[in-house]
């Protein structure tokens, strides 16, 4: 009898064991059960084939100067349109596509859309299932920026949240960062988060955010990697008092990831699957 | 008691029940029922050879036999790896190191895997020649090389990937390596391999297959001809973002003519040109189509050598139309006694073709003054074997250099055999100098050895670049 209790007790022992080897074995159990964001008010499924919904989104042409900051600021290389060879929608999926050619003085071209004035908020759960290009000098974006006020204000005092930027050459990286008054550029608040067995331009994946107040939380797929907070900015919280909008673009060159090289394959597609606010 | 063998085995179930709910993420073993009957184990070497057999490893010819062991001293996260000591290149045991490592009795399923995988080092930085799998010296079917690979002082972990392991359901050949000293000045070193093993990686990007180069090429062959495909590459971007090329084997690529009548494509790996026209030759891999094609136009006529295209800067040539040939005092020396080659050199269309018969062996001698090859990399010589290739043909070229007195002071011998050759067809032979005196080389020699019993053969466009 009691031998038999020995026995059992140890079965049960090694039955968890088991059980708990073999759940940690399963690398997509960390669960983070931090939303509170469960009210889809966003839901862009790009459904309708061949067309963009212009009531949510503004495409954006250029090279940044018209916009008063040639190369957008970074000295990217692209030239942004709204031509089906740089952006359309199909079979369920927005494309933006960088291609190398020569197009109103630039080299390359792609794609850029915003929600500016069509969708701003505050706060929220932002997130975006996507699969991005690949080669040294892609620079797909997924990110928000703050209201200027008509212009009267600039960034970064705006302030900036990059919910996903990849460079091209790094296939299993990608960062998200903040920037603001006294932390912006190359004194932004970032994190990487690299996939141990994945990629960014093989599978597709959910980048986002839950932003709320004095905290944004940084996740992919749904391993939460970062949480930026007040104290974790070296300079001015400007997350808290006005609303942001969406950006969406692929730029080429530039100096975040530098420029292409001989090995770049033209065209490079980054497929958007969905992109979702939830507050 | 009753109440706890209840209980019991209402833990087993509920166990069971969560074990297989929880084993579901697991779903890589379970559809392969097909192959069962050849072991899908992806480890080659870890701490020890897994499962290889006891007769495993079969050095290349002229290799250091002896060069692979395993050393109980060094290992990646362990004490153990596998060894190998390359010679000098003056070893009498043989001037490199080189095998291929092919299990014994059944070949492994490799479907279930993307890439060969493993930790190396060097006892000082060096690129290994060739690495790489599928060679098993009995069909070489699915062959796949990576070339000059980069090794530190430091164990890093590389990556070999497959082109499309769903072809690999019986395969022998699991390694190999080549490994010479062109770039030590001859002198020997050592490198350690690890953890070697078929791994399925999440973080290799897609294939880009090329054939031909990734061109778009032109191709002149006259009716009867027969040539061997093209041997393409896959580019895979790695974890690391670097694009790796690899070379493997046409076998890997489903080929296309798109004029079957004209150009047949056979299993072989062989293309046949069977009626007068042009086809295009295309190819995808794993349902990918390759970047590049060959459009192969049928011609009539004497078929000519590949006109060279290098640039006439880059090239000091002996003998052909193309660019300016260095004086040369004889393309056939008619040595005595010896020497039984006759010549009987022929020009169509203002193309010049040197032509030996009655062949034993011959020489192309240009010592005044000797040439220096030190700029120059390879010797370049366009050949074609007439008629039909003896089975037993065992060629060799022979470069000679002078010191300034005239004394031989330097001699590279290289072997060709019949797989080099397709009867009626050019062959490129290049031929990387090794030799350390190249500043005076002024002596080609062709040589029937062994017994070889070639008669007659055509050579064109023979220069150093």
């Amino acid at each position: 009898m009691k031998n038999n209790n020995i026995r059992i007790k140890d079965f049960k022992a090694i039955i968890i064991f088991v059980y708990v080897l073999l759940m940690s074995s399963c690398n997509t159990d960390e669960t983070q059960t931090v939303t509170t964001f469960d009210n889809l008010i966003i839901n862009e499924e790009f459904s309708s084939d061949g067309i963009l919904d212009s009531n949510l989104w503004n495409i954006e042409i250029g090279d940044g100067t018209s916009q008063g900051i040639p190369g957008w600021g970074n000295d990217e290389l692209e030239y942004y349109t709204d031509r089906t060879e740089n952006l359309s929608v199909e079979n369920g999926y927005l494309l933006i596509t960088a291609r190398q050619e020569s197009f109103n003085g630039s080299s390359y071209t792609s794609a850029r859309i915003q929600t500016k004035n069509k969708f701003q908020t505050q706060f929220g759960r932002f997130e975006a299932r996507m699969r991005l290009p690949n080669g040294q000098g892609m620079w797909p974006a997924f990110w928000l920026l703050g209201d200027d006020n008509n212009g009267t204000e600039i960034w970064p005092n705006i302030g900036e949240i990059d919910i996903m930027e990849n460079r091209g050459q790094q296939p299993t990286t990608i960062s998200g960062t903040v920037h603001g008054p006294g932390y912006s550029g190359a004194n932004s608040i970032t994190k990487e988060f690299s996939f141990s067995d994945s990629r960014v331009d093989t599978e597709f994946h959910v980048y986002g955010i839950e932003w709320g107040p004095n905290y944004i939380n940084y996740y992919v797929d749904d391993v939460l990697y970062n949480q930026i907070k007040p104290e974790d900015v070296t300079g001015e919280w400007v997350f808290n008092d006005r609303t942001f909008y969406i950006i969406i673009n692929l730029a080429v060159g530039g100096t975040f990831g530098g420029n292409p090289n001989a090995e770049t394959v033209f065209p490079q597609t980054m497929l958007i699957d969905y992109v979702k606010v939830y507050q | 008691m009753k109440n706890n063998k209840f209980g019991y085995l209402r833990f087993m179930l509920i166990t069971l029940v969560i074990l297989t709910a929880t084993l579901s993420c697991e779903r890589d073993l379970s559809e392969d029922a097909v192959f069962a009957t050849n072991s899908n184990t992806g480890e080659i070497f870890t701490d020890t050879p897994v499962g290889l057999g006891s007769d495993f490893y079969f050095p290349f010819l002229g290799s250091k036999p002896t060069a692979w062991s395993v050393d109980n001293s060094e290992g990646y996260e362990s004490s153990v790896s596998m060894r190998i000591d390359v010679p000098n290149e003056n070893d009498p045991e043989g001037n490199y190191a080189g095998a291929i490592f092919r299990v014994e009795g059944q070949g492994r399923d490799l479907t279930g895997y993307n890439a060969l995988t493993f930790w190396g080092k060097a006892s000082r930085g060096v690129n290994i020649g060739e690495l790489g799998f599928g060679l098993d010296f009995i069909e070489d079917k699915y062959q796949v090389s990576v070339s000059e690979t980069s090794f530190g002082t430091t164990w890093k972990k590389y990556i070999i990937p497959i082109p499309d392991a769903s072809k690999l359901i019986e395969e022998r050949g699991l390694f190999w390596y080549s490994a010479g000293t062109q770039e030590t000045d001859g002198f020997g070193y050592t490198f350690w391999i690890d953890d070697l093993k078929f791994e399925n990686l999440g973080t290799l990007g897609d294939p880009r297959p090329e054939i031909y180069n990734g061109e778009d090429s032109i191709s002149q062959a006259f009716l009867g001809n027969s040539a061997v495909l093209d041997t393409p590459r896959v580019i895979f971007n790695l974890p690391s973002g670097i694009n790796q090329t690899v070379s493997v084997s046409s076998s890997y690529f489903d080929w296309i003519s798109s004029e079957p009548s004209i150009v047949e494509i056979r299993d072989s790996g062989t293309i046949q040109i069977l009626s007068g026209g042009a086809s295009v030759i295309t190819a995808a891999m794993a349902g990918v189509q390759a970047i590049g094609s060959v459009t192969i136009e049928v011609v009539g006529g004497f078929v000519f050598a590949p006109t060279p295209t290098r640039n006439p800067a880059d090239v000091i040539s002996i003998f052909s139309d193309v660019y300016d040939d260095v004086p040369v005092e004889f393309y056939n020396g008619y040595w005595q006694p010896y020497q039984t080659t006759l010549s009987d050199d022929f020009a169509i269309n203002g193309d010049n073709i040197l032509n030996y018969t009655n062949f034993n062996f011959v020489g192309n001698q240009f010592r005044e003054p000797s040439i220096d090859v030190t700029e120059n990399s390879n010797l370049h010589i366009n050949m074609l074997i007439p008629g039909n290739v003896p089975p037993n043909l065992d060629f060799l070229i022979s470069i000679i250099n002078f010191d300034g007195d005239g004394v031989e002071n330097g001699r590279q011998q290289v072997f060709f055999n019949s797989s080099d050759f397709i009867a009626d067809t050019w062959s490129t032979l290049e031929i990387p100098i090794t030799l350390s005196n190249k500043d005076g080389i002024g002596l080609l020699i062709y040589e029937n050895v062994n017994g070889s019993s070639l008669s007659n053969f055509y050579l064109d466009n023979i220069y150093f670049y």
